[in-house]
């Protein structure tokens, strides 16, 4: 479904971003681990068109995503949960969904969505009057994937969804997780909470200072020792 | 130095022009006449909030302050003034005046605004204020120094020994009716919720599918087309000469700076605020007494709260 080869992207005059090659297949959770400033974020920002590549090639379903305007990235089927959450403060739950529902080809179908994202996430529902800015951190990032899924996508970029959370709501964030898996979402995640990440994702890569050190299935990296001792404390 | 301009007939000490007789050291009064004031204050703040609405929207979304707004309305009169005169009928006018001021926002925006969205601030103003100043130098050459008027009298409407004329009652009404369509656009069509999105996080906007460029190209149009609303208003009420602006642009920056600037709400307080300040303190004392008093508030109230009286954007 999506597929980068030797990427390199940086900002000014400092690279982040060191020849990145990875594939995510159709159906798949593929986490992206590694610590603070490995460029774990950089890599979604490239993806999603926030910031330029400035070598190599990415594709989504054999669409140059390089060649396309960041603005029509989330037309190729992707939708981006930014490090943050970055919901509108000031807009209602309702308005967050429905700017996430902004694209042409996703406004036709907002109803529809409106009542399954509700029906995933009922607690939005409940507070879909309220400005998003007041919900609590759990509730944001419910708010933020909801308004993600608003526009369709097959393949669902997150960026550190437990970044910022209490531990017992880091618990139900990864659940939500889960649950958009179950509904057939491709999902990209990225996480430092590796231990956590690598029990819902099948696939992993190592992200280290911008390039990729090891990849391979969830269970393999989550036993090897050096992933273990670096990166889960044990 | 507004006075005759946004109060054409303030009521005077002495006899005014409907034969009342007032006394000239009478100070304030629950009477009549403070009531008509009042009434006048806020038939002038639907003008007012009107043009603060404009000025907020684009500085709300865009982060950039048209400080020649006021000479984008003259520039709507003249346009309406011209159509009016070479045989258009007054509505028809009006929309010619809207449609022209809509185009020269985006113009604006796209030869002066553009180059400089990321620039300091202080090079925004000062690109601004230079538009500000060829658009009065170029109507000053091209339309001459006349003051114009499209000649449509209204008449006034008489109740309780109180007088208001047609013109401001009319310029009110649709003042307001637009500021309502305006918030329902902005509250819910999709262009209108990425417009608030916009104005509160502009570097996620591409993950949502927003184009910001054509966003900043409708909201300018947006600003535009309310200046040449405020125009086909204002030329019912006022003459027309190169430097109107002058005369009501400090006024509607006041405005906008008092209720918070961007905050579209906020503007539209302070412009009743305000209004009522010049027309119930022109009533009291002298016409002028009353802007000195407004402009003075106004300074009290920013070094209280130098973001405004309602904070920033909204």
């Amino acid at each position: 479904m999506l597929e980068l080869s030797n990427i390199d992207a940086g900002y000014g005059g400092f690279q982040a971003l060191f020849g990145v090659s990875m594939t995510v297949k159709a159906g798949e959770a593929v986490a992206v681990i590694g610590a603070n400033g490995a460029g774990k974020t950089t890599l979604l920002r490239v993806i999603s068109g926030l910031l330029p590549a400035t070598a190599g090639t990415m594709t989504m379903e054999g669409v140059s995503l390089r060649a396309t305007p960041p603005h029509k990235i989330i037309s190729t089927g992707i939708a981006h949960v930014p490090e943050g959450r970055r919901l509108f403060p000031r807009l209602s739950v309702e308005n967050n969904l429905k700017i996430g529902a902004f694209i042409p080809a996703a406004r036709q179908k907002f109803a529809e969505r409106l009542a399954f994202v509700y029906e995933l996430f009922p607690r939005l529902k409940e507070r879909r009057a309220q400005l998003a800015g007041t919900l609590s951190g759990g509730e944001q990032q419910m708010c933020a994937i909801a308004r993600a899924l608003m526009s369709g996508p097959k393949l669902v970029l997150l960026d550190e969804p437990s970044m910022g959370l209490a531990p017992v709501i880091v618990a139900q964030v990864f659940d939500l997780v889960r649950r958009i898996r179950g509904e057939g979402y491709t999902v990209l995640i990225v996480e430092q909470n590796v231990r956590q990440v690598l029990r819902i994702a099948d696939r992993a890569y190592l992200l280290e200072v911008g390039r990729l050190k090891a990849s391979g299935s969830a269970a393999e990296l989550a036993a090897s020792d050096e992933i273990r001792k670096a990166y889960m404390g044990i | 130095m507004f006075t005759d301009l946004i109060l054409r007939s303030p009521p005077q000490a002495g006899v005014s022009k409907d034969g009342r007789e007032r006394n000239a050291s009478m100070d304030c009064q629950l009477d009549i006449f403070f009531l008509e004031a009042v009434l006048n204050g806020l038939l002038l703040a639907g003008l007012l909030a009107l043009l603060a609405l404009g000025l907020n929207l684009i500085f709300g979304v865009i982060d950039v302050v048209w400080i020649c707004y006021a000479e984008l309305v003259m520039v709507g009169m003249y346009g309406i003034y011209y159509a009016h005169k070479g045989g258009a009928p007054f509505i028809l006018a009006a929309v010619i005046g809207i449609v022209l001021v809509a185009a020269a926002g985006i113009v604006l925006h796209q030869l002066v605004i553009r180059p400089v969205l990321d620039s300091a601030p202080i090079n925004q103003l000062l690109v601004t204020g230079g538009v500000l100043f060829f658009l009065q130098a170029a109507a000053t050459m091209a339309f001459g120094i006349d003051f114009r008027n499209v000649g449509i009298r209204l008449g006034s409407f008489n109740a309780f020994d109180m007088s208001f004329s047609y013109s401001r009652i009319i310029t009110f009404g649709v003042a307001l009716a637009a500021m309502l369509l305006l918030w329902l656009f902005l509250s819910r069509s999709y262009i209108g919720i990425a417009i608030r999105a916009i104005a509160q996080d502009r570097q996620i906007m591409p993950l949502m599918g927003v184009d910001q460029r054509r966003i900043y190209m409708i909201t300018s149009a947006i600003g535009g087309g309310l200046a040449g609303l405020a125009a086909s208003l204002m030329v019912l009420q006022f003459d027309i000469y190169p430097q109107i602006g002058l005369q009501f642009g400090p006024l509607i920056f006041m405005i906008c700076v008092l209720g918070g600037l961007g905050n579209m709400l906020g503007g539209f307080i302070a412009a009743f605020i305000i209004s009522e300040f010049i027309a119930v303190g022109g009533s009291c004392f002298a016409t002028e007494w009353g802007y000195a008093i407004a402009f003075l508030f106004f300074m009290v109230v920013i070094f209280i709260r130098p973001q405004g009286l309602f904070g920033g954007k909204s």
